[in-house]
């Protein structure tokens, strides 16, 4: 097997039966596996809620150690809908030319600091750094934040060993409070301020809303693209003829990107509440119980996609759900998808090769499955292209 | 050569020539309003959701399982519904009025 490989551990009960209940803090979960559950189901909001008690619908739960509604992620449609529009046109910005062009600037110069170490540990000297530096732009907030932000360590709620940090978590809720304290007094063009001065519903957004946005975009956004960049070098360093077909062909860099997104599932799953007695994939559903969506499972699934196992660069159907489904998809993918795209495009015209030295795999329980995410630790070298 | 319409959600006209490609990549380029294509167009993510003029849909064809499992999830589908990424632009599309969804 090769080192970069993520197995599918849902398989076999995919195919068999399309669900597994897991226990988490004695509120189990019960996971849907299948492509096409995962998908009606992250679709009806309202058998199928995210407006549950705060961090409920996370798993594990974060119950205990939150009480901020992350917002819109917390928040079913109606509502849901005016909050998503108060920050679509701001979430949407990495689309800018101007946007990509610092980001491009900020991935090649890390890139080139990489290139002139003999060797790197992947996950802590770049991905987090590229991660916090990228949210810099995200937040439009000063580059030196991201020095703070890189001194929180790879997840802002875990830590090594342990699940759920609640010391952690208060280190960035204290943070977000005192931003929005900073931006209620000083005002200035970052997405604090702008958050503090939206209207929604005929006022203006609360603090407490505008932390909910920013724990979100904190949370949300940190171990997920930390996996996936760390992931892609841990791919290419398998995969080097990958890195010369898209310096060759870089129009299919957008496609490569999408399925990466699917192959690597950054995220494996995301709850939801269930509101009425119903049922899902012959499962009895009972209220205020939980299920999953998989996304990680969904995304492997044979029915859906052909060698679903393998990352087929130019894969042109592609439904992943990735970036999850329906009304709560990814606020935060497009900034993720100009991540990926500029990585790919600057890896392939500097990197010629990358070496693995040393690897220590991150693989997560869930009940019975043991599921691959990326790697707590990976040292590698980079190989210049040499002209 | 192909010249598309599209009708966005604040009932502006506009009308494009393509020559290759996807609709969608077309209309990202020109700026059409409610077409994002953020998935780059692998029917990913429906964020370029079209409704084809019911005389036009002979010119446009059926969509694939894909594509209609995509849209069955989407409230705002009905029989004309297309992801217009998945509509390859060529002569046979000349004409068409694409009323965009979002």
């Amino acid at each position: 097997m090769k080192k970069s490989e993520i197995p599918d551990p849902f398989a076999a009960q995919r195919s068999n039966c399309g669900y597994e209940t897991i226990d988490d803090q004695n509120d189990p979960v019960t996971m849907l596996l299948r492509h096409k559950d995962v998908r009606k189901t992250a679709h009806n909001y309202k058998t199928f809620t995210s407006q549950a008690v705060p961090g409920r619908i996370v798993v594990p739960s974060e119950v205990n150690i939150r009480e901020t509604r992350q917002i819109p992620f917390e928040v079913d449609p109606p509502k849901h809908g005016a909050y998503r529009s108060v920050l679509e046109a701001w979430f949407k910005r990495p689309n800018n030319a101007e946007y990509q062009e610092v980001l491009t600037t900020m991935v090649s110069s890390i890139i080139d600091e990489m290139l002139a170490k003999e060797s790197l540990e992947v996950v802590n000297e770049f991905a987090l750094p590229l991660q916090s530096r990228a949210l810099t732009l995200l937040l439009n907030t000063p580059f030196k934040e991201s020095e703070t932000w890189i001194s929180w360590g790879t997840h802002v709620f875990r830590s090594e060993g342990e699940a759920l940090d609640a010391d952690k978590a208060n280190v960035l809720y204290d943070y977000i409070d005192s931003e929005l304290d900073r931006a209620i007094a000083n005002p200035s063009d970052d997405l604090y301020s702008v958050l503090m001065q939206s209207d929604f519903d005929g006022r203006k957004l609360s603090k407490e809303e505008a932390k909910g946005v920013m724990v979100l975009t904190f949370a949300g956004g940190r171990d997920t693209v930390i996996n996936a960049v760390t992931n892609a070098i841990a791919y290419f360093a398998d995969h080097p003829e990958s890195l010369e077909r898209l310096r060759k062909e870089p129009e299919i860099i957008t496609n490569a990107v999408e399925e990466m997104i699917r192959y690597f599932s950054p995220l494996t799953h995301m709850g939801r509440v269930v509101t009425e007695d119903t049922q899902v994939c012959e499962h009895a559903a009972k209220a205020d119980s939980r299920v999953s969506l998989c996304w990680a499972s969904a995304n492997r699934d044979e029915n859906v996609f052909e060698n679903p196992d393998e990352i087929v660069l130019d894969r042109k159907i592609n439904p992943h759900v990735g970036f999850g489904f329906s009304h709560h998809n990814c606020l935060g993918a497009t900034h993720a998808r100009q991540i990926m795209r500029i990585l790919l495009k600057e890896l392939s015209e500097k990197i010629e090769s990358i070496d693995i030295l040393d690897l220590k795999e991150n693989i997560e329980q869930w009940g019975k499955f043991q599921r691959k995410v990326g790697y707590h630790k990976i040292s590698v070298k980079f190989n210049a292209i040499t002209p | 050569m192909a010249k598309i319409t599209f009708i966005t959600s604040d009932e502006q006209r506009i009308t494009v020539e393509g020559f290759s490609g996807s609709v969608m990549a077309l209309a990202v380029e020109n700026g059409i309003k409610g077409i994002d294509g953020d998935c780059g167009g692998v029917c990913s993510c429906a964020t370029c959701h079209v409704h084809v003029a019911p005389e036009d849909v002979s010119k446009t064809g059926e969509a694939s399982e894909i594509e209609t499992d995509m849209l069955e999830l989407d409230d705002h589908a009905d029989q004309y519904s297309r992801l217009s990424c998945q509509l390859q632009i060529s002569e046979v599309l000349d004409g068409v009025v694409l009323r965009v969804a979002k």
